[in-house]
């Protein structure tokens, strides 16, 4: 017996490794082997594709952060996790859009996912406000913000590509950028 | 003492992996020694930790993005989610609109049939008004005898549209019937038991009574002999033996019964119901009791229902009388108050009646 690699469905275990090991392969066959079932959870109930776009990446982000988030224990298949994800974001938007509906339409099982999401919550007003603090940030301090601590470029990239004289100066001008991001970040 | 300055890039190198050898102990010592310092690299470390998930997401979701728009998502849709046909996708978008129009249609229907008296037409759906329709039976006769005879019959020049009973208020001409039976006449004439028509005129209607009263106004016309019967103006009782004479067909029919119910259709305490046989052509024609006092006037019978005929009690009658104002009238109508036929046979009082009871044909 020899074991498919490429199955359209990838196994729940892959996928979880593959997200542990940011693999952009795993991460493309998530997403076309379960989005066209949350586009079908949508479009059946009052969505439409972006809506389903929407819902689907967020609840991608959910399963990342349960993944990353260490001693991740899967209780359920993959699918009806993200599927209950799905359901539980997309009921919330209906919601929150005051548009009722009558007959929800259900396409799978559902498993209980309110921990997952009171913790996806949290952490999605953590980066609002981060995002909305880079926003107000502005340039060239996000650059050398998002260049030198997410991006992990040596200091003396940054010299090079915003014409800093030494590294000093840079080092200076970083430090100043940060301190301004913890005062916006902290302040709202 | 290093500034703030030195102190955040010390720990950020720290972070990055950039310190070693005596540089990496004095980091450690430092951490150790200077508890401010340790909680501002825990600080730090956490305030890192928030930047990296906020950039790994940022990283995520455009990776995601790039992967969506690979996608042949309409390819997708087709599959998980056929449109339904067109009238059901309508009809799904539609269906409350429509039931809100058809709600508000039926309300405004509803509205305007109650406001216009629809529903209360009803009398005259479950009643029969007994006039006539003349030209029909004319016609049919007019069939036989063009049949037996095999000539072209001649015919009266026209023989009215309608036809009814009247009967004489006093011997000066003056004649009651109903008020359906002249209603939109252009032109009407009575016709008595000698086959003499009169040309009559409309004097006074009486729609709320189905009443109304003419005048024969024919230069031919000579005045009756006073009136055998009187108008009775109390109310008679139920079981009260009556008769009446009307022209159901060209001739004058007696009609025999009782008072069987106080008031009229669903509870019209303007009427009698009264057991007779009666029918078309009968409208107007007097109800007499048993001495010949006049206690009504015919005036319809109950649709699909045996026995059950209506008359207008004689109260209104005189009621209507009183309502004419007399100086618009060129001679007196006075109401006749003596009874002559009290004790009479059946078949005498109705020789005595005949004069006075009237065909009434309406053009």
């Amino acid at each position: 017996m020899k074991k498919e690699v490429k199955s359209s469905v990838p196994a729940d275990s892959e996928i979880v490794l593959g997200i542990l090991n940011d693999s952009k392969e795993t991460l493309s066959r998530l997403y076309t082997s379960y989005f066209p079932m949350v586009l079908q959870l949508v479009l059946k109930n009052n969505g439409n594709e972006d809506d389903a776009k929407d819902v689907f990446q967020e609840s991608v982000i959910v399963l990342y952060n349960k993944v990353k988030g260490g001693n991740f224990e899967l209780n359920s298949k993959l699918n009806t996790f993200l599927y209950s994800v799905c359901r539980r974001l997309w009921l919330k938007r209906l919601n929150e859009q005051s548009k009722t509906i009558r007959n929800f339409q259900d396409f799978s099982e559902i498993v209980a996912v309110e921990v997952d999401l009171e913790k996806h919550e949290e952490k999605d007003k953590q980066f609002a406000i981060m995002e909305s603090a880079l926003m107000q940030l502005g340039e060239p301090c996000k650059t050398i913000i998002e260049d030198y601590y997410i991006q992990n470029r040596s200091m003396q990239e940054i010299c090079e590509k915003f014409g800093y004289t030494n590294a000093d100066n840079a080092k200076t001008q970083k430090y100043k950028c940060l301190q301004r991001l913890k005062k916006l970040f902290f302040q709202t | 003492m290093k500034s703030d300055l030195e102190l955040t890039n010390f720990i950020d190198a720290y972070f990055r992996g950039e310190l070693e050898g005596s540089a990496l102990s004095d980091f450690e010592q430092l951490r150790k020694s200077d508890p401010s310092f340790d909680m501002k690299v825990v600080e730090h470390q956490n305030f890192l930790l928030n930047l990296s998930e906020y950039g790994s997401r940022v990283k995520l979701s455009s990776d995601m993005n790039t992967i969506h728009e690979s996608l042949d998502i309409q390819a997708i849709r087709d599959k998980v989610a056929p449109e339904a046909p067109k009238v059901m996708r309508l009809w799904k978008k539609y269906r409350i609109n429509t039931a809100i129009a058809a709600s508000v249609a039926f309300i405004a229907v509803s509205a305007t049939l109650i406001s216009t008296g629809y529903f209360s037409k009803s009398l005259s759906t479950n009643v029969n008004l007994l006039r006539r329709e003349i030209n029909s039976i004319k016609r049919s006769q007019n069939a036989l005898i063009k049949n037996i005879n095999d000539k072209p019959a001649k015919g009266p020049a026209d023989p009215g549209v309608f036809g009814g009973t009247g009967f004489a208020l006093s011997s000066n001409g003056y004649l009651v019937t109903n008020f359906h039976v002249v209603k939109g006449a252009d032109s009407v004439y009575v016709q008595n038991s000698d086959g003499e028509s009169f040309k009559v005129k409309l004097i006074y209607i009486d729609p709320a009574y189905d009443l109304a009263v003419l005048q024969i106004t024919d230069p031919g016309f000579e005045k009756l002999a006073s009136l055998p019967y009187a108008f009775k103006k109390a109310a008679s009782d139920v079981g009260e033996d009556v008769f009446t004479i009307g022209f159901p067909r060209d001739e004058q029919v007696l009609g025999k019964g009782y008072v069987s119910a106080k008031n009229g259709y669903a509870g019209d305490t303007v009427a009698y119901q009264v057991s007779i046989p009666v029918n078309p052509g009968n409208s107007g024609g007097p109800l007499l009791d048993n001495r010949g006092n006049v206690i009504g006037i015919i005036n319809g019978k109950q649709a699909l229902l045996d026995g059950a005929a209506f008359a207008i009690k004689s109260s209104f009658i005189l009621k209507s009388i009183e309502a004419i104002p007399q100086d618009s009238l060129n001679e007196k109508l006075v109401v006749n108050k003596r009874n002559t036929l009290a004790g009479l046979s059946r078949k005498d009082q109705f020789k005595k009646l005949e004069p006075y009871i009237y065909m009434v044909k309406v053009y």
